[in-house]
């Protein structure tokens, strides 16, 4: 662990793969952007890999200040036992105060690893961050500006709010689609730093044989309006209902698991905990029941229409507009009425 | 040749059917009232030590931290086939985040003298971090190779898996010690077998029997108590029903490192997710709302 150091910058682990940034990284610039301007101290990125030079300057765009670059051929695919050497090499030198990482597979294999080995704090899969003082409750020493790692756990049943008080870094996976994606700036300026890490040949003990990309072709979190079905939808033909408002409406479509479980869609569409995060400007759920995981994926739309006949759904407490009905009748009268609109415009 | 193994498993609230028993009437989750089980993927992590052995020969060694009561999966352990158990239980490891618990996990790893491969489940169903893998990994110094979903084959001293990346798969091959972590999409884990059940129902911890000995004689004094649970406790060990029960100083432990004091994460504050009906504007199913509805979320820009 590092000691509590208020002056460390706020850094993002810049995970790539294959040369591309992953949306989360692009996602968390913007969070360590504000979070460190709060702190005022410069945002930070660690980048690792074999052919990375272009990378750089697209997280300063988005927010960064300082990016420390390693590169090395032997680190062209992920490992995690280099990878987090080189990390920790990162953090000793340069004591940052605050690390993030997306909650992705990659970072959820990396980040543990590295906390183990720095023995410092690991909060997992959280969705929001804050600074705030804190009062510890057993000694009453009060903490500045303390990073607050808010996130859900129990299955999503309860809400957690985990602080490190001393044994820093203070460290974090971020969900991902859960921080705001800013608007990049192409001109803002900042600075790129090699790291020299010595990499023994032994660390790299793992041997990739085969790997398989399989591209998503579905793009949720890219979408502004997702029509999701669930459930209640009951088959996979009746399923077409939910994809022919989305055509209406312009939007994706979503599912909930009960939906890809009972072969309406494939799994790529399933919205939540095990799915993906959205927060589209109109989120549509038919006949979800609004299962905690399946909320979890989807509550920070800005706008939700919940359609379902059971008025007592718990989809109904996050949703901005309720229709207590059968969607097999409301569904096509929202289409009928889509429509019109477009016909009178 | 003969592989040992090593599998971690957790006892953990059914977080997944909370149902309407287990909430509180102010619509949070009773966390007493939800049934205890085997963490799920853990099961996988079990059944793939398990498929390992049968094919290869070995042990595989069933390891939980936890209360007394955790006892229970280490007997479904027995039941599935496991050859050794053992119960990682002590107060002071109370309150422990995944740094303290991997750090506890790793010694008792240790102490009992490795293994060719630890096997852990990919996450668990209540801390939900995913954590105590990777970390155990860390601590024992050894690779580790996340989400299997297939053990492609074993050979020697190396080790070849197919991976979920999360954007496809992979398949890695790695020399042995390693620590594996395992999806519930891995395998089906077998059932408990009957004459399995039979012989280790009445398996038990030291704990365990302490307590069903202050049942059985309330009367007895401290010292004719505990006296009977030793000659119970010897009783089960010469019949090969003594579920192992192991405190931080059996496995040498840095005190300083388990629990409050070695956790560096601590929890300032939980919320339990309450459904509150806050209003939404009920629209009602006729084309008149319906057309109101849509018209309204034109001019708001939340559709083109
Ligand atoms: C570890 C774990 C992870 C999970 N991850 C996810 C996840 O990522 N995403 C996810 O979605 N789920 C997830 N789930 C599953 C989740 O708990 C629910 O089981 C699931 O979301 C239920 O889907 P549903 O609401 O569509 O189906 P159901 O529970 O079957 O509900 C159907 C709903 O449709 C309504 N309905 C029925 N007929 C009609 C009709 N004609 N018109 C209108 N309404 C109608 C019913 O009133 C009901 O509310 C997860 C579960 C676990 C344990
Ligand atoms: C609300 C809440 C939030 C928390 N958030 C965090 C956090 O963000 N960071 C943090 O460091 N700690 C956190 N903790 C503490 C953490 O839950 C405990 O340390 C827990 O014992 C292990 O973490 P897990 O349940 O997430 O296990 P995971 O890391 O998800 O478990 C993965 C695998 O490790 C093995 N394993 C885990 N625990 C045991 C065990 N006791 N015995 C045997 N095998 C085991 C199993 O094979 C399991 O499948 C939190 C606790 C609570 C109550």
């Amino acid at each position: 662990m590092i000691e509590v150091n208020r002056k460390g910058e706020v850094w993002v682990y810049a995970e790539q793969e294959e040369g591309v940034l992953r949306e989360v990284v692009l996602e968390l610039c913007g969070k360590a952007h504000e979070l460190a301007s709060q702190l005022g101290v410069p945002a930070g990125a660690v980048l690792i890999g074999s052919q990375v030079a272009a990378l750089p300057q697209q997280l300063i765009a988005h927010g960064i200040d300082r990016v420390y670059v390693v590169q090395d051929p032997r680190l062209e695919h992920y490992q995690t036992t280099p990878y987090a050497q080189c990390v920790c090499e990162a953090i000793t030198q340069h004591k940052p105060q605050i690390v993030m990482y997306g909650a992705t597979p990659l970072g959820r294999d990396l980040a543990p690893r590295v906390a183990s080995a720095m023995r410092a704090g690991m909060t997992a899969d959280c969705t929001d961050l804050q600074i705030q003082d804190v009062t510890d409750p057993r000694s009453k020493e009060v903490h500045d500006k303390l990073l607050l790692q808010i996130r859900p756990a129990f299955g999503g049943n309860i809400i957690a709010t985990i602080v490190n008080y001393d044994m820093w870094p203070q460290m974090a996976t971020v969900r991902e689609g859960v921080m705001p994606l800013r608007e990049p700036d192409p001109a803002r300026q900042g600075q790129v730093i090699p790291l020299t890490v010595s990499l023994t040949d032994d660390l790299f003990a793992i041997r990739l044989i085969e790997k398989h990309l399989q591209p998503r072709t579905v793009n949720l979190k890219g979408a502004r309006v997702i029509v999701a079905g669930g459930g209640g939808v009951g088959s996979k033909a009746n399923f077409q209902l939910i994809h022919e408002l989305a055509s209406a409406i312009g939007g994706a479509v979503g599912a909930s698991r009960a939906a890809v479980d009972g072969g309406y869609i494939s799994k790529d569409y399933q919205v939540g905990q095990t799915g993906t995060t959205v927060r589209p400007a109109l989120y549509i759920a038919a006949g979800i029941s609004g299962a905690v995981q399946h909320r979890a994926g989807m509550e920070e739309s800005a706008k939700i229409i919940a359609i379902n006949s059971d008025a007592d759904a718990p989809i109904f407490s996050v949703a901005h507009y309720g229709i207590v009905g059968d969607l097999n009748k409301v569904i096509p009268t929202m289409i009928k009425a889509l429509k019109e609109r477009s016909v009178v415009e | 040749m003969p592989y040992h193994s090593i599998v971690l498993v957790k006892q953990v609230p059914d977080t997944a059917n909370v149902t309407a028993e287990a909430m509180k009437s102010d619509g949070t989750v009773n966390r007493a009232a939800l049934p205890a089980i085997f963490n799920p993927e853990d099961l996988h992590a079990l059944e793939t030590a398990l498929e390992l052995r049968d094919r290869f020969g070995g042990t595989v060694t069933a390891v939980s931290m936890g209360p007394p009561k955790a006892a229970d999966v280490l007997r479904s352990c027995l039941y599935r086939g496991a050859n050794r158990a053992i119960l990682l239980t002590d107060r002071r490891a109370a309150a422990s985040d995944t740094l303290a618990t991997s750090y506890i996990l790793a010694q008792t790893v240790q102490a009992i003298g490795g293994a060719d491969l630890v096997f852990a489940g990919r996450q668990a169903i209540d801390g939900d971090t995913a954590q105590v893998g990777p970390q155990c990994a860390e601590k024992l110094g050894i690779p580790q190779i996340t989400y299997l979903e297939q053990l492609v084959d074993v050979r020697d001293r190396s080790v070849r898996v197919r991976r979920n990346t999360g954007s496809g798969w992979e398949i890695v091959e790695a020399p042995l010690p390693v620590l594996i972590t395992v999806m519930e999409t891995a395998n089906r884990p077998r059932p408990e077998g009957a004459r399995r059940v039979h012989r280790f129902k009445r398996a038990r911890v030291e704990a365990e029997v302490a307590a069903e000995v202050k049942l059985a004689l309330p009367d007895a004094t401290d010292d004719e108590q505990a006296a009977e649970t030793a000659r119970r406790v010897e009783a089960l060990r010469k019949q090969g029903l003594l579920i192992e029960q192991w405190d931080l100083d059996r496995i040498g432990a840095d005190l300083d490192r388990c629990g409050l004091s070695g956790s560096p994460t601590k929890v300032f504050r939980i919320q339990a997710i309450v459904l509150t009906k806050e209003g939404y504007t009920e629209i009602p199913p006729t084309e008149e709302g319906i057309r109101r509805l849509v018209h309204e979320l034109v001019l708001d820009h939340s559709i083109g």
